[in-house]
């Protein structure tokens, strides 16, 4: 961590936060700390873990797939690591990821404040999330073996797994509790903190789409909460809620798991989506384009987002008008997304556009993204769904949505706020280097998954017929070009904390409020409270300022 | 003559895929342009704009007609999907940790599907211990087979041809190899073969020519790769997985 790094300096109001006299010295003064700034770090960093983690479990699963019958794993290995991967990824890096690092590091600065509503509550969050990781860890080395159910736990299966299911869907029971108290706080810093003159129009968007994505977290995550320990009483009592034995039905599992994981889609792409309307201002110099259209979309997709959770169960036999009304419904939620985009590329006309490491990783994000997006419309609709639903379509669907959504915005983040992060500035060159491999070996590892799909390639395979081999071995070739890419940005990452020039406040001329205070912010964040007079993304000013320079 | 599910599902399939890649192309070349265009090199001072109240309503009105034309098409397909034909033929399917069991009005059983040419099928499909999901990839379509309740879908069959069906709802150890071989014969051969009880109740052994198989997956819904051997047993490359590799604990006797 790039505490203590810097050398001892005077005690004055000038110091970073890093460096600032706290109660608690050392490892306590990060583990005790009620700053929102050493939070997020520990977040990232957790965050960071975890992904690595669940890529590598990935990479794994790739290479099984290069041949078909047995590579190199059995079945019940295979089962385990795609459960894995998925309940990793889902829980401990892309619904926290952004909300968590980034939102915690630069929501109370965007909006001028010295700290979110409630400081304590978000250390208690972020021990949550360890409890949490913690417990799931320790899942996969006790009771009957690594959980095998797929991350979307599926009863009766998951009821009649002897694998370690209770104490891994306890786990995710209390994650839960670390969304829903962040998401508490971001909804009342949002409504308490703002700085005089920031009224909510005048907001940055990324605190828009965060106001959005804290309100699904607060209403949805309870649900699954419910769902989660129902499925431990049903493993340990037998209550039948879900039997049909005794009277239960295995699809009101369904509806539940998905009346929260529906809307948690929305958790983990809205937050990206505003940090995209961060940066494609900064780096057009100019301000966004349709600013209110973006900031209603995300709430129109947080409150439709509610109510397409039916269009995971088209073939679950639900009933016909259900299916009718929410492929109907589903159509609907796709147009919001479609309207962010649309500004986003309109914000780039008569801009004055530098393509920066972050700014490329926003381009390659509105390709990718956009195939995602489309590519669900297919699944939406009710005929052709039922041919691709459960198949490698859907698969490659959601890794272009999810990981080229999420995924590639989180790098994007990464790079844009580094230097306000760290006060270190990165190699430039390398960063890009690592977007472009990332950017190819991404679509060479999902892109011939729509086409396996399409041919009937059903997913959570462990073995294929022959005839998909070419596809998977081109995959399996893609998942070492991206992971390399990968490898390349944070080791690019790492050096630059180690060794970085230091950053300058405004590196990239941003016109919201986290550029205006220092490179890193001092521990309350502004000398002075600021007072807002203008709109997020006014570079009016910022040049005069740079004129003067 | 009502219209075939399978064309159906492939011209709704084309027809959204169509126009998701026009509009892919129109956003891929825009975003270039502009960033080509409007380099900070050749445009350094940008231009302020904050909007523009048509255009927002333009590229809000043309998805809604664009998804509205997708929807309803799709729905039309569906519809047809839903609506059984009266004379369809039922088979009642049930699906167990890890194969199918196929079930004729005559309450004959196979582990095969054998359907007569050229006829309407309906499927009753149930599951007797955990969810799975009985997929015929050449007819476009699936259902889950989900313990408590019966769900249903329709095919039409066509000529003479061997399919197979998948399990496509994860389903434990042995997911990957719940397949099953489809065969349609000629409805004279196969009302001999329902009506023809084997000595062996537990085994239906009936050898198919295979030398008919197409390798296309999709066009003519054949495989290659299922092999003599797994047509006459109707137990799809069992011996992949060897048996002490079945790990029989890993599921509680209920």
């Amino acid at each position: 961590m790039a505490n203590g790094t810097i050398a001892a300096v005077p005690q004055t109001a000038e110091v970073n936060f890093y460096n600032v006299r706290t109660k608690h010295k050392g490892i306590l003064s990060w583990l005790l700390t009620i700053d929102h700034k050493r939070i997020g770090i520990m977040y990232l960093f957790a965050v960071v873990f975890f992904f690595l983690v669940a890529m590598t479990i990935g990479v794994f699963m790739r290479l099984e797939m290069l041949t078909p019958g047995e590579t190199f794993m059995k079945p019940q290995t295979y089962n385990s690591l795609f459960t894995l991967h998925g309940v990793i990824m889902i829980f401990l890096f892309i619904i926290p990821a952004v909300p968590a690092v980034f939102g915690n590091f630069f929501l109370p600065i965007q909006l001028g404040a010295q700290d979110v509503q409630f400081p304590k509550l978000n250390l208690l969050s972020w021990y949550l999330y360890v409890i949490g990781a913690v417990l799931a860890l320790t899942s996969l080395f006790s009771g009957g073996g690594i959980m095998d159910t797929g991350w979307t736990f599926y009863v009766p299966y998951s009821i009649r797994t002897t694998t370690n299911v209770s104490l891994s869907v306890f786990a995710a029971f209390v994650l839960g509790f670390a969304t829903i108290l962040t998401g508490l706080n971001f909804i009342t810093t949002i409504h308490r903190l703002r700085c005089p003159g920031m009224t909510w129009f005048r907001m940055p968007l990324f605190a828009w789409a965060l106001y959005a994505t804290s309100w699904i977290q607060v209403l949805a995550t309870p649900v699954i909460g419910i769902t989660l320990i129902l499925i431990i009483l049903e493993r340990a009592f037998g209550i039948g809620i879900f039997d049909p034995a005794l009277g239960g039905d295995p699809l009101l599992y369904q509806h539940m798991f998905w009346i929260y994981s529906h809307p948690a889609v929305y958790i983990m792409i809205l937050p990206a989506m505003g940090v995209v309307s961060e940066i494609i201002p900064t780096f057009s110099k100019k301000t966004i384009f349709g600013y209110v259209p973006i900031a209603i979309s995300s709430l129109a997709i947080a409150l439709v987002g509610y109510l397409v959770w039916g269009h995971h169960m088209f073939s679950s036999g639900i009933s016909d008008t259900s299916r009718v009304i929410f492929s109907l419904l589903t159509f609907f939620v796709a147009l919001p997304s479609g309207i962010k985009i649309f500004n986003w590329v309109a914000t780039l006309y008569k801009g004055s556009i530098e393509v920066t490491a972050p700014m490329l990783y926003v381009l390659l994000f509105i390709f990718i993204f956009s195939i995602g997006g489309l590519t669900g419309l297919v699944l939406g609709a009710l005929n052709t769904d039922l041919h691709l639903t459960d198949t490698y379509f859907v698969v490659a669907h959601f890794h272009y949505v999810m990981f080229g959504g999420m995924g590639i915005i989180f790098f994007a983040a990464l790079h844009y706020w580094f230097p306000k992060m760290f006060g270190k500035m990165y190699n430039e060159k390398v960063a890009k280097t690592a977007a472009v491999w990332i950017g190819i070996g991404f679509n060479m590892l999902y892109f011939p998954m729509f086409i396996m799909g399409y041919l009937g390639m059903p997913r959570r395979y462990y073995d294929y017929l022959p005839e998909f081999q070419k596809y998977h071995v081109f995959a399996t070739v893609g998942s070492w070009v991206l992971v390399s890419g990968i490898i390349i940005m944070y080791i690019n990452l790492a050096i630059a904390l180690k060794r970085g020039k230091k950053a300058p406040d405004n590196p990239w001329g941003g016109t919201t409020l986290e550029w205006k205070t220092s490179s890193p912010p001092i521990m309350e964040n502004f000398k002075e409270i600021p007072t807002v007079t203008t709109g997020p993304y006014d570079h009016s000013i910022t040049e005069s300022q740079e004129v003067k320079k | 003559m009502r219209p075939n599910i399978v064309d159906q599902v492939d011209q709704t399939f084309w027809l959204i895929m169509g126009i998701s890649i026009i509009l892919l192309a129109l956003i891929t070349v825009v975003m270039i342009y502009f960033v080509y265009k409007y380099n900070r090199k050749r445009h350094p001072v940008a231009e302020n704009i904050e909007g523009n109240t048509t255009l927002e309503i333009v590229w809000t009105i043309i998805p809604v007609i664009l998804v509205l034309i997708m929807f309803f098409v799709s729905w039309a397909g569906f519809k047809n999907m839903r609506d059984v034909p009266k004379d369809a033929m039922v088979v009642s399917v049930t699906g167990q940790m890890w194969k199918w069991t196929f079930e004729y009005d005559n309450k004959k059983k196979s582990d095969t599907l054998f359907l007569p040419a050229n006829t309407n099928v309906k499927f009753d499909i149930k599951s007797i211990d955990v969810n799975h999901s009985f997929y015929l990839p050449a007819f476009r379509t699936k259902e889950d087979a989900i313990p408590g309740r019966v769900n249903h879908y329709w095919i039409r069959t066509n000529e003479p041809e061997v399919y197979y069906a998948a399990c496509a709802e994860y389903c434990g150890l042995n997911h990957s190899y719940m397949y099953a071989p489809v065969i349609v014969i000629p409805e004279k051969k196969f009302i001999e073969w329902k009506n023809y009880t084997p000595p062996d109740t537990t085994k239906s052994v009936t050898p198919v020519k295979t030398d008919s198989l197409k390798t296309d997956t999709l066009k003519t819904g054949a495989v290659n790769s299922l092999n003599k051997d797994t047509l006459k047993t109707g137990s799809v490359k069992t011996d992949t997985i060897k048996p002490n590799s079945v790990k029989q604990d890993t599921l509680k006797s209920k």
